[in-house]
């Protein structure tokens, strides 16, 4: 079975959000890492491949600048078989749906019978790109999955409902987002990182996959941003001292004439 | 000249310090308290390669450099000074006389398997009487037909009981003082060798510390390790790697006590506003992460030169480890400072960095030691 994973490369979670002189979001300095829920289908696929003992493991990610390869890498070190990196000028500025149109086209030349990736980036938290791409492809989807099973050209997948479990079954070729929770991602081991510099990591242009290039980056997006802007500092928060009936009663006087809330 | 690390040392720096955060910090402190060794510590390493980093993968090695051996014990000792040390004596003092040193068939039955992570390394140098002067070894080895007789005691063995391999040496001629010490190589569960007491220490206290005695401890011949009166010479190179992990070892405690003191100075407030903008505190931070950025350079230097298989390498590892640990020894002190009355608790990590640190400047050679070494270097 061969597998492809989705894979982004994210802020790292503890990094501070800057905006630059131009009101963008500034990566100057910034850990880059592979989208934590990305890991989770890296490690899904590795699971599958080693109990089906064949197959091929994918990583498929877009980006430009320097440091665009190291989450591919990372998933190559981890045990993935080789990755695809969608890099040119004419993809920046894609929006979730141009980002779907370029993965669909490079996907599509891919023999695939699974597609996963992270149910959605810790950056702009969209969970839309998968989604976009399953349509795109037209194949079906299960999202936010906990637990997944495969048997007989089918997966039966686990997804997380409000209170409760929803089971699905959908025939292959699908493509499954995951949760945390479907299982524990391993650390790159040495010898994997050794491995990975040998591995193959073919970068793609807009040409080189055929693209109509208003599909893709600004042109083919369908949001434009206007403006990036910091949520306002927190203002200190006010302790109400006393007992609490008195403090209760004067918390909601504050509500009312400080805070206007109520 | 080119500063920045390969994108393998990189990405194993993150693998590592991923490792050591959530794998060995969470439990760094308890362990520290009850001075409780964690096999499963090395059990992981062994797992993510790296109980052989720097040795070939013909010997179940991942067959990378001293770099990344530096870099590894670096973030292992940043949360964790007791696992680094563990690494550090496994993989210079178990395994590397081992590698250079071994036959072929000693490489294959006991580096292999030290290097896959299944067998734990340790190092039988010092003895009661024979610290800094490794030459007055009293352990005796009376070869006997086919096998050695080990006889005496060795102490502050790391490593010791949990270890599977030990290198040990003894005299086999003291009439000729140190060139005539040899090494073996010692199996946990020799008859005739068993471990003594335990030592309570400052720091370091989850590091397994304990006495070697050999009593009519019988050998097979083909366990020396080198010929009969190299061990001296193969103590000293070995210790000249291990002073890379020493080194290593001392600027991770460094770097981990200059995080925790950089942070708590810039969320601890006082006089309303935090200490890092008063002078007196960001002078001390601006000191720490100079000297440490100094010792870094000087261990990756160490590092390099002995991955490059330069002669004069011992004189950069002796250097490096004692600028390193005394780097240290400074900067835990004024970490604990920052932090004041908390930096003296229990609650906070700094006072155990800073009971780590002390060690570094004594072990794998005192500074006093390490400043013999770099002066007969240089007024060679």
């Amino acid at each position: 079975m061969n597998i492809v994973v989705c894979v982004k490369q994210t802020f790292d979670t503890e990094a501070k959000i800057v905006l630059d002189a131009n009101g963008q979001i500034s990566s100057q300095g910034v850990n880059l890492i592979m989208n934590p829920y990305d890991e989770y289908a890296v490690e899904e696929a590795l699971r599958i491949k080693e109990k089906q003992g064949s197959g091929e493991v994918i990583v498929v990610g877009m980006g430009g600048g320097p440091k665009s390869q190291d989450a591919l890498r990372q998933a190559l070190a981890m045990g993935a078989d080789r990755a695809i990196l969608l890099t040119d000028a004419a993809f920046e500025g894609s929006d979730e749906y141009a980002a779907a149109n370029a993965l669909a086209k490079a996907i599509s030349g891919v023999q695939y019978d699974l597609i996963l990736a992270g149910w959605r980036a810790i950056d702009d938290g969209s969970a839309q790109v998968a989604s976009r791409l399953a349509e795109i492809l037209g194949i079906p989807q299960v999202t936010v999955v906990t637990r997944l099973e495969l048997a007989g050209g089918k997966a039966t997948a686990y997804r997380e409902i409000d209170g409760g479990v929803e089971v699905v079954e959908v025939s292959l070729p699908a493509v499954i987002t995951v949760q945390k929770g479907i299982n524990e991602p391993r650390y790159p081991s040495l010898q994997g990182i050794m491995k990975a510099r040998k591995k193959e990591l073919k970068q793609l242009s807009a040409q080189d996959l055929g693209i109509d290039t208003n599909l893709v980056g600004k042109s083919g997006a369908r949001v434009q941003p206007r403006k990036f802007y910091l949520p306002p500092a927190k203002a200190g928060a006010k302790i109400v001292p006393g007992e609490a009936p008195e403090a209760a009663a004067r918390l909601a006087q504050l509500l009312r004439s400080e805070a206007k809330v109520v | 000249m080119d500063f920045k690390l390969t994108e393998e040392q990189q990405m194993m720096r993150n693998m590592v310090r991923d490792f050591a955060e959530n794998e060995i910090a969470p439990t760094a402190a308890e362990r520290d308290e009850k001075e409780e060794f964690s096999r499963a510590s090395f059990d992981k390493m062994g797992e993510l390669g790296l109980a052989g980093i720097p040795f070939p993968e013909e010997y179940g090695g991942a067959g990378s450099d001293y770099i990344s051996y530096a870099i590894a014990v670096e973030e292992l000792s940043r949360v964790d000074g007791s696992t680094g040390v563990l690494l550090s004596a496994h993989i210079s003092l178990g395994a590397n006389p081992i590698y250079k040193f071994g036959t072929e068939e000693q490489k294959q039955k006991f580096l292999r398997p030290m290097a896959e992570g299944k067998k734990l390394g340790a190092f039988g140098l010092t003895e009661p009487s024979a610290g800094s002067d490794a030459g007055g070894t009293r352990t005796t080895a009376v070869l006997q037909g086919d096998h050695y007789v080990l006889n005496g005691s060795k102490v502050f063995i790391t490593n010791a009981k949990e270890a599977e391999i030990y290198v040990v040496f003894a005299s086999t001629d003291r009439s000729k003082k140190h060139k005539g010490i040899s090494a073996f190589i010692v199996e946990k569960g020799t008859p005739g060798f068993s471990f003594g007491k335990k030592e309570h220490k400052l720091g370091i206290r989850s590091s397994a510390t304990y006495e070697l005695v050999f009593e009519n401890c019988k050998l097979p011949r083909e366990n020396l390790l080198g010929k009969e009166g190299e061990g001296f010479k193969i103590a000293m190179a070995t210790l000249d790697g291990g002073r890379i992990g020493i080194a290593a070892q001392a600027l991770g405690i460094a770097q981990g006590a200059y995080e925790a003191a950089l942070n708590y100075a810039r969320t601890r407030v006082q006089f309303d506003q935090p200490i890092s903008t008063f002078q007196a505190i960001s002078f001390k931070l601006a000191d720490m992460a100079t000297e440490i950025e100094a010792a870094r350079l000087l261990v990756f230097q160490a590092a390099f030169m002995a991955d490059q298989h330069e002669p004069g390498y011992g004189k950069y590892s002796a250097m490096a480890k004692m600028y390193a640990s005394d780097v240290a020894m400074k900067a835990t002190t004024e970490a604990v400072q920052i932090f004041g009355g908390y930096g003296y608790t229990r609650e906070y990590p700094v006072e155990r960095m800073m009971r780590d640190a002390k060690i570094t400047q004594i072990y794998e050679g005192t500074n006093e030691i390490q400043r013999v070494v770099i002066g007969s270097y240089i007024l060679k």
